[in-house]
């Protein structure tokens, strides 16, 4: 029973990873944005980035991701007919989902690049600056790289939710791994084998995520002393 | 903006708050209970005690609730033996499946939040302790718990306030939560806008009372860690 | 603060490229379809959405030269989908009753089954609300068994589920007693299978046209033409073959106007 579903089960992995992936390229963009924002003198944007990561992170995920496959819709076909498109604009269930769990993690991801930016000293810039680079030479050489080992075991842990997260982009009608097994227990009426199955593919990628973001952040941290060592 | 949507799904939205409530305090008392003896198994120096209860928290911190749930509720009823078994009564009830299925989950998290607390406990703290002459209960009872679990408060507070949210996910189990309660709106009235709005800010609603009450919690218990003002 | 400005910059880029997705050009047509509702609709284990449903709704895309993208999606979705225009059509089992009238409009019936309560042979004697007081009825949400089972069995506790084979589970996992659906995907999704044995049907088949409406149509939002043409479609591939190649395919009775045993 099982075999027969296994191609369609790794079908769905896939989707499931390349949701995941893409959800995390926006969200990362929404973090940076995000962290700008909270860290930027105008008060506007804080209020603005303070609003989005409070909203997000007070709502549960399942709840914005119908309101936003919905409701996203609607506005996005009304700002499409009052900029004169006579056609609507075609979402597919994977951009709606990608979206989504992407505008959901921007917000948790926003929290965690502003707390590693922040942890980052400002004397470090001053000196890049002083040295006569370009504020984005000290962006490129001094602060991302910086920024990125600081925000590592946090990212580790963001991105280990959003996997599990894209568990629910199933209700939205997206075909990834945990619809595929949700069919297939309904159609063979065996749901303990097939979910077993399902949880067994996602403890897979979480392992193999960790492995790899433990050897980055060995990577990234190479030259940095320890307190207690 | 459809308001009659919202208005005659009112008294759904407030039983299904306090059918969340209720999800959320069950399963948080379930977690805590058991969190606390794992932790200190978890925090032990002893592989064979440390490493049941890491794969414990490890398989369940690594796969989606969603699929727990699903594994418990649908999953288990597959079995004819489990069907007839002296637990069937409350298996068969969506109420008690998604109260386990939470329940075992803020568990493998408390335990990793505590775990790290009893670790990180300064050694002038038990080694002060040792010279009083405390013995090993009186040791963990006296000083090694109340100052882990004062110190996990944060970190606890964060996990609630997800419990709140993991909640949610009742509803896909027939249960009639806040979210079921917007779900029964948006089929009566095929308003999704207005239903799951009305959701979010009763979510929203909770998850600042609950921030509200542990900022109170962190005032009370931790005041000897803010920073001192000089 | 020289350094988020451009940090700005390269989010913003990313972002656009992402956002911009193709607007429709030729005639393209997104069906909504459901997946869970053998034989009409189901997954297979290629992972393929396959049945009768998904069979007419090929037949009709291909009389209108469209080009069709099949979008699964659960019942309860199904309308508010089509009116955010998240698909043009629903082909999905959806009986045409007034209440629907008030969101969408319909095109003509394209089969039509009776509908059905269905239990542990031998347990009830009929399905009436007075046999069923304190009953569980399983149903499957925003269905037209949800509305009449809502308003009928006030006495028993309604049990909602966003998917068929969820009630099937659970209606042989014994946590509801009975559920009220459609006979043909009782019969063969059920009844027929290992795990409905010992089920069977109880009582008359349920036809009150308040609830029940007038068979299964297409669903399009108000006032759109592509009615007239998936009408116009639909006569066509009655007329020519098509439409009985396909029911014979699932079923051996005259899924049109089918009265099930």
């Amino acid at each position: 029973m099982l075999a027969d579903y296994l191609p369609s089960l790794f079908e769905g992995t896939l989707i499931t990873l390349s949701v995941a992936g893409a959800s995390l390229t926006i969200a990362a963009a929404l973090g940076l944005l995000g962290a700008a924002a909270k860290l930027s003198r105008s008060r506007a944007l804080r209020t603005a980035a303070n609003l989005y990561t409070t909203v997000i992170r007070g709502v549960p995920d399942l709840v914005l991701m119908l309101l936003i496959f919905y409701g996203g819709q609607v506005a996005l076909n009304w700002a499409a007919q009052r900029l004169g498109h006579e056609d609507y604009i075609d979402i597919n269930p994977f951009v709606a989902g990608v979206a989504t769990i992407g505008f959901i993690f921007g917000a948790y991801l926003t929290e965690t690049f502003r707390g590693a930016l922040m942890a980052i000293p400002p004397g470090q810039r001053e000196a890049g600056l002083a040295f006569g680079m370009s504020p984005a030479r000290v962006l490129i050489r001094i602060t991302l790289p910086q920024m990125i080992r600081l925000a590592l075991p946090g990212f580790t842990n963001n991105w280990l939710v959003l996997v599990k997260s894209t568990a629910i982009v199933s209700v939205i009608g997206l075909s990834d791994m945990m619809q595929r097994a949700g069919f297939a227990a309904g159609a063979t009426q065996q749901p303990f084998t097939f979910y077993l199955a399902a949880a067994g593919l996602y403890l897979a990628i979480t392992t193999v995520s960790l492995l790899a973001l433990n050897a980055l952040n060995r990577r990234y941290s190479a030259g940095v002393r320890w307190a207690h060592a | 903006m459809n308001w009659d949507a919202i208005q005659s799904g009112l008294p759904g939205y407030l039983d299904g708050a306090w059918l969340t409530l209720q999800l959320l305090g069950a399963s948080l008392s379930i977690g805590l209970i058991a969190a606390l003896p794992l932790a200190l198994l978890r925090a032990s120096a002893n592989p064979w005690a440390r490493q049941p209860v890491w794969a414990f928290t490890y398989v369940i911190r690594g796969t989606p609730m969603l699929v727990q749930l699903f594994l418990i509720y649908y999953g288990l009823a597959q079995f004819s033996a489990v069907r007839e078994s002296a637990l069937w009564p409350w298996l068969s009830e969506a109420w008690f499946c998604a109260v386990l299925a939470f329940g075992l989950n803020t568990c493998a998290y408390t335990v990793e939040i505590f775990a790290g607390c009893i670790t990180a406990t300064p050694r002038g703290e038990i080694e002060a302790a040792r010279a009083l002459g405390l013995s090993r209960a009186q040791l963990h009872r006296r000083i090694l718990l109340p100052s882990a679990l004062r110190r996990a408060l944060p970190a606890y507070s964060n996990e609630v306030i997800m419990m709140l949210h993991g909640t949610s996910l009742a509803s896909i189990v027939t249960l009639l939560d806040l979210t079921g309660a917007a779900r029964e709106v948006n089929s009566r009235f095929y308003a999704p806008f207005e239903a799951f709005l009305t959701a979010a800010v009763f979510y929203l609603a909770l998850t600042f009372l609950l921030v509200g009450l542990f900022h109170l919690a962190e005032r009370r218990f931790l005041t000897h860690l803010r920073p001192r003002m000089t | 603060m020289q350094r988020f400005r451009i940090l700005l910059l390269a989010p913003l880029v990313m972002l656009a490229t992402i956002a911009l997705s193709a607007a429709a050009q030729d005639r393209k047509l997104r069906i909504g379809v459901e997946g869970a509702y053998p034989p009409f609709s189901q997954v297979g284990a290629d992972g393929k959405v396959a049945g009768f449903d998904i069979d007419i709704a090929h037949a009709l895309c291909a009389e209108l030269k469209a080009r069709c993208t099949l979008v699964t999606q659960e019942f309860d979705g199904m309308i508010p989908s089509l009116i955010a225009r998240k698909f043009d059509a629903v082909i999905a089992s959806m009986s045409i009753t007034e209440e629907r009238k008030k969101a969408v409009d319909f095109t003509d019936k394209y089969y039509q089954s009776p509908n059905r309560m269905i239990a542990k042979v031998g347990v009830f004697a009929d399905a009436t609300p007075a046999t069923l007081k304190g009953k569980r009825i399983g149903v499957q949400r925003t269905t037209i068994h949800d509305r009449f089972a809502t308003d009928t069995f006030k006495d028993g506790t309604i049990v909602r589920y966003a998917k068929q084979s969820e009630v099937f589970l659970d209606l042989a996992a014994g946590r509801i007693d009975a559920a009220l659906m459609d006979a043909v995907p009782a019969d063969t999704g059920f009844l027929k299978k290992p795990a409905g044995k010992g089920f069977g049907f109880v009582g008359a088949a349920f036809n009150d046209p308040k609830y029940f409406g007038h068979g299964a149509g297409i669903a399009v939002r108000k006032g759109d033409t592509l009615r007239e043409e998936l009408n116009r479609a639909l006569a066509n591939i009655r007329g020519n073959g098509t439409y009985k190649k396909i029911q014979d395919k699932y079923f051996e009775f005259d899924i049109y106007g089918a009265v099930v045993k």
